[in-house]
């Protein structure tokens, strides 16, 4: 029985079961490796994509509860060759190292500059608070969110 | 022995032997180098890899060892495009960038025209691993000299082509031109219809370092478009035609016994397949949810032997060490029972350090893929020739046999030096007949990676009362010999490693064991310079005579302010410092002691010395990162478990540092160009732990000699282990 699911507004139909993680149906169904297992927890934000428009992680979301709802993926923000302003951000403060957390730091901070586009640095870091670095690059990543948000006003 | 920075061998070549490292060199002149195609190849030779991994470096080798032990080559194409081939991986430190920017330095070309191509047993030369901050001092060095050779050869290839004498010609931006003729030749045009291999020696004609252009400048992360847009493949994006996923079924304790399995649920799920050899067991699938479903059907008994809880870890450390260890773990000046006796002030104090958890947010990963009688892994590790040699013992085949491919991995920082998973999903492969793909789990990495080794530490020290340190002893039991020494003057030491029996499996972790060693040296500073009423920074200073850690100290300082505010109950400042690795580090913080009697850490200055700074801002995001990482071991994290369980192997019960944590970070770079430059990425994160002790010790008098410090907030007293 295959599972209607719109990502990056494509609509794909998933034959999987509808308590699947949506995280392995995007990554190794639809071939969207851009989004990260970082501990199938909910506890990194390494799995993080936007639901609607409001950041999710992905690995505790069963398929079934994102039917009609819009998903939107690390491979979805840019348009064509122009990176979201958010991704432009994130290379000018170069605020990765690895690279491992970097798609679901971005969907996050997506997200808040969506909802709340001057945030204060302290509601970037609780915003941010569930996204893990371990390579420790927080003061680049809430520099390039200031940054991009100083961009949209 | 003795090296230049530290007292002991290095830590490295300590858990290479627990770890079964590999010194074997079967490098052979390979088919890749006659069929690379058409352009100009350089392989630089130096006698044999491993010696040139511990630094020496020795001259007049036969040609036959030279074809033997090749370090690196590069290759310069006949459209001018340049690919440096070389064993290291890069896990997020960004010497892909680092060395690119070297290599183009010495060719004189724009970092664009340069690939590397790294870590892939088939295409890239034997190296060791990518660990002891060596990358940047040895491989940086080895890229530069052979980029240096084929420099000149390509002049004297162009001097022939243009019939001039080649101390005219001048090599620019991928061209070289007579200035006098005004002629010009691309690299691409001397190297067309060409197929030349030079194999060259070390030579050491390199470009001053004060002459850079493109090393020593700020460059960009090269490929990180990928990065931001998610189209980077790591090992757990790997797919390949008909790739099963496996999973593996674990034992709920160390050392267990499987003595019960029953897989006829797990085998009734539709496209499951059961593998058992032996004590292994797991399950492929056609995808991770069902293999999920497949390993957790699984029906198994396990038998395991009584095993010791973290509460009693010192004892045990303490009591199964070896006491007349080796002189090759033991340091010895002057006479420190004669120097007790004399001293005005002495101090004897223990101090203890946790196991730890690497957790890369990159768990460890493989995808195997077995072709007739060849093994091709794809896997994030830092020792992919150890890596082959591990997969070849498992299989029983030979090395040739098996290909090692590590793409750029999501973070290791010490912790991916084996094999394991590749050997899990290629034992998986081989059972299904298909690639397999296995990814460990948050809680499989929390449990059956390896960890950064506890330790206690006794250390006595005495001082005479005009503040000159007398003696120095030191014992650290297991934590590791790594930054033991004292950069101290001090006439009379005794410093002594004891090996121990560790009861989790532990190794490598960035900075190996100088964060314990130099937390216990630059806390006992501290509570030395408190028994003598002088100033902690100006009784280091008392002590100290070593110019390049003096400056960082100085450093540091001037841009905290030291001294100019005085520590109080609510606030302390605390100072530390050390070498390690051919790196200098001087680290001021200031901390928050919060009403809730909980630490915050407001502010961290850090200033740094490496030598000459190849990316300044990669560096910077080295140091900076290492301060945040450094935070977690300082203040909360450990790895508790009881009875060959680990207790916390979850994020939410293993607390690593997160956005909240950060405090304002403040990196003072001194760019020393007369120097060579030394690896940067591990020495960085000694500092904090003392600074943030001795802060605490100044704000509250409350002496803090575990770590973690405050994994349960700020404690009424001292905490005692």
């Amino acid at each position: 029985m295959a599972i209607p699911l719109l990502v990056n507004g494509t609509e794909h139909r998933v034959d999987a079961s509808s308590d699947e993680a949506v995280l392995t149906v995007l990554r190794d169904r639809l071939g969207l490796t851009g989004t990260k297992y970082g501990c199938g927890e909910g506890q990194c934000g390494a799995c993080t994509v936007l639901l609607d428009g409001k950041p999710v992680r992905s690995c505790r979301l069963p398929l079934g509860t994102a039917i009609q709802k819009k998903i939107t993926t690390i491979e979805g923000l840019a348009q064509g060759d122009r990176l979201h302003p958010v991704q432009e951000a994130f290379l000018r403060a170069e605020a990765f190292q690895c690279g491992y957390c970097t798609s679901g730091m971005i969907m996050s901070a997506v997200a808040l500059l969506d909802k709340n586009p001057r945030p204060s640095s302290q509601e970037i870091v609780q915003h941010m608070n569930g996204n893990i670095c371990r390579c420790g690059t927080y003061p680049r990543i809430v520099a390039a969110i200031r940054d991009a948000a100083s961009g949209k006003r | 022995m003795e090296t230049a920075n530290g007292v002991f061998d290095s830590e490295e070549q300590q858990h290479a032997a627990i770890q079964r490292l590999s010194y074997a060199f079967e490098l052979q002149r390979r088919d890749f180098l006659k069929v690379i195609g058409g352009g100009v190849l350089v392989c630089l030779a130096v006698k044999n890899a491993v010696t040139q991994e511990s630094g020496h470096i020795h001259h007049g080798a036969s040609d036959e060892d030279l074809l033997q032990s090749i370090a690196a080559w590069l290759h310069v194409s006949e459209d001018g495009t340049v690919t440096v081939f070389t064993g290291k991986v890069e896990v997020g430190q960004n010497i892909r960038t680092s060395l690119g920017q070297q290599v183009a330095e010495e060719l004189r070309v724009p970092l664009s025209s340069v690939q590397l191509t790294m870590a892939d047993t088939e295409l890239t030369p034997f190296d060791m691993g990518t660990f002891g901050s060596r990358t940047t001092p040895i491989m940086g060095r080895q890229l530069r000299t052979v980029a240096v050779a084929a420099r000149n050869l390509l002049i004297d290839m162009a001097a022939q082509q243009l019939h001039t004498d080649r101390n005219t010609l001048l090599a620019t931006y991928g061209k070289i031109t007579d200035p006098k003729s005004n002629r010009t030749i691309s690299y691409g045009e001397i190297t067309k219809g060409q197929q030349l291999t030079r194999v060259i020696g070390d030579d050491p004609a390199e470009t001053p370092t004060s002459n850079w252009h493109i090393a020593g400048a700020s460059t960009p992360k090269v490929d990180a478009h990928a990065f931001v847009t998610g189209q980077h493949k790591y090992t757990p994006d790997v797919v390949r035609p008909g790739m099963l996923y496996g999973k593996v079924l674990r034992p709920p304790a160390f050392h267990a016994k499987l003595v019960y399995l029953n897989g006829s649920d797990a085998k009734k799920i539709s496209g499951v397949k059961v593998v058992r050899d032996g004590e292994f067991v797991g399950v492929v699938a056609h995808d991770e949810y069902t293999a999920t479903k497949a390993a957790q059907a699984l029906r198994a008994k396990w038998d395991w032997p009584p095993q010791l809880r973290d509460s009693q870890l010192f004892d045990h450390l303490r009591s199964k060490s070896e006491q007349g260890s080796g002189e090759h773990n033991l340091h010895v000046t002057g006479d420190v029972q004669k120097a007790f006796a004399a001293a005005n002030k002495t101090l004897t104090k223990t101090y203890t350090v946790a196991y730890i958890a690497h957790s890369p947010l990159e768990p460890r990963a493989a995808v195997a893929e077995w072709s007739s009688d060849k093994l091709t892994v794809w896997t994030g590790t830092q020792r992919p020739f150890g890596v082959q040699e591990e997969l070849a013992e498992a299989f029983r085949i030979p090395k040739p046999k098996v290909r090692v491919i590590v793409p750029d991995t999501g973070a290791a920082y010490g912790g991916k030096h084996m094999g394991d998973a590749t050997v899990e999903a290629a034992r998986l492969a081989k059972a299904a007949g298909v690639p397999v793909k296995l990814i460990w789990t948050r809680e499989e990495e929390f449990t059956w990676a390896y960890f950064r080794p506890a330790g206690v530490i006794d250390i006595k020290a005495g001082a005479t009362s005009e503040g000159k340190i007398s003696a120095w002893e030191f014992h650290n039991y297991n934590s590791g010999p790594a930054g033991i020494g004292t950069p101290y003057e001090i006439p009379n030491q005794h410093i002594q490693f004891h090996p121990a029996d560790s009861p989790l499996r532990q190794g490598s972790y960035r900075g190996l064991a100088a964060t314990a060693n130099q937390f216990v040296r630059e806390s006992a500073m501290d509570e030395l310079a408190h028994e003598l009423a002088l100033d902690p920074l100006e009784f280091r200073l008392k002590n100290l005579t070593d110019t390049r850690l003096r400056a960082v100290f100085e450093a540091a300082a001037t841009k905290f302010g030291w001294g100019r505010e005085k520590s109080s109950p609510m606030r302390g400042f605390g100072v530390a410092g050390g070498v390690e690795k051919g790196g200098y580090v001087g680290t001021c913080a200031e901390v928050e002691i919060t009403t809730r009697r909980d630490v915050r850490i407001l502010r961290v200055v850090e200033a740094f010395e490496c030598g000459a700074i190849v990316n300044p801002n990669g560096l910077r995001n080295q140091i900076e990162g290492s301060i945040v990482q450094a935070i977690g071991g300082a203040l909360f994290e450990a790895v508790h478990f009881d009875n060959g369980r680990i207790l916390n192997p979850h994020f939410a019960r293993y607390r690593v540092p997160r956005f909240s944590d950060t405090p304002q970070i403040e990196v003072e770079m001194l760019d020393r160009k007369d120097l060579p430059s030394a690896g940067a990425g591990e020495t960085p994160i000694v500092g904090l732990a003392p600074a943030i002790g001795n802060a605490i010790f100044a704000a509250t008098g409350i002496r803090l000699r575990s770590l973690p410090m405050i994994p349960q907030g700020l404690p009424q007293s001292e905490n005692v282990p």
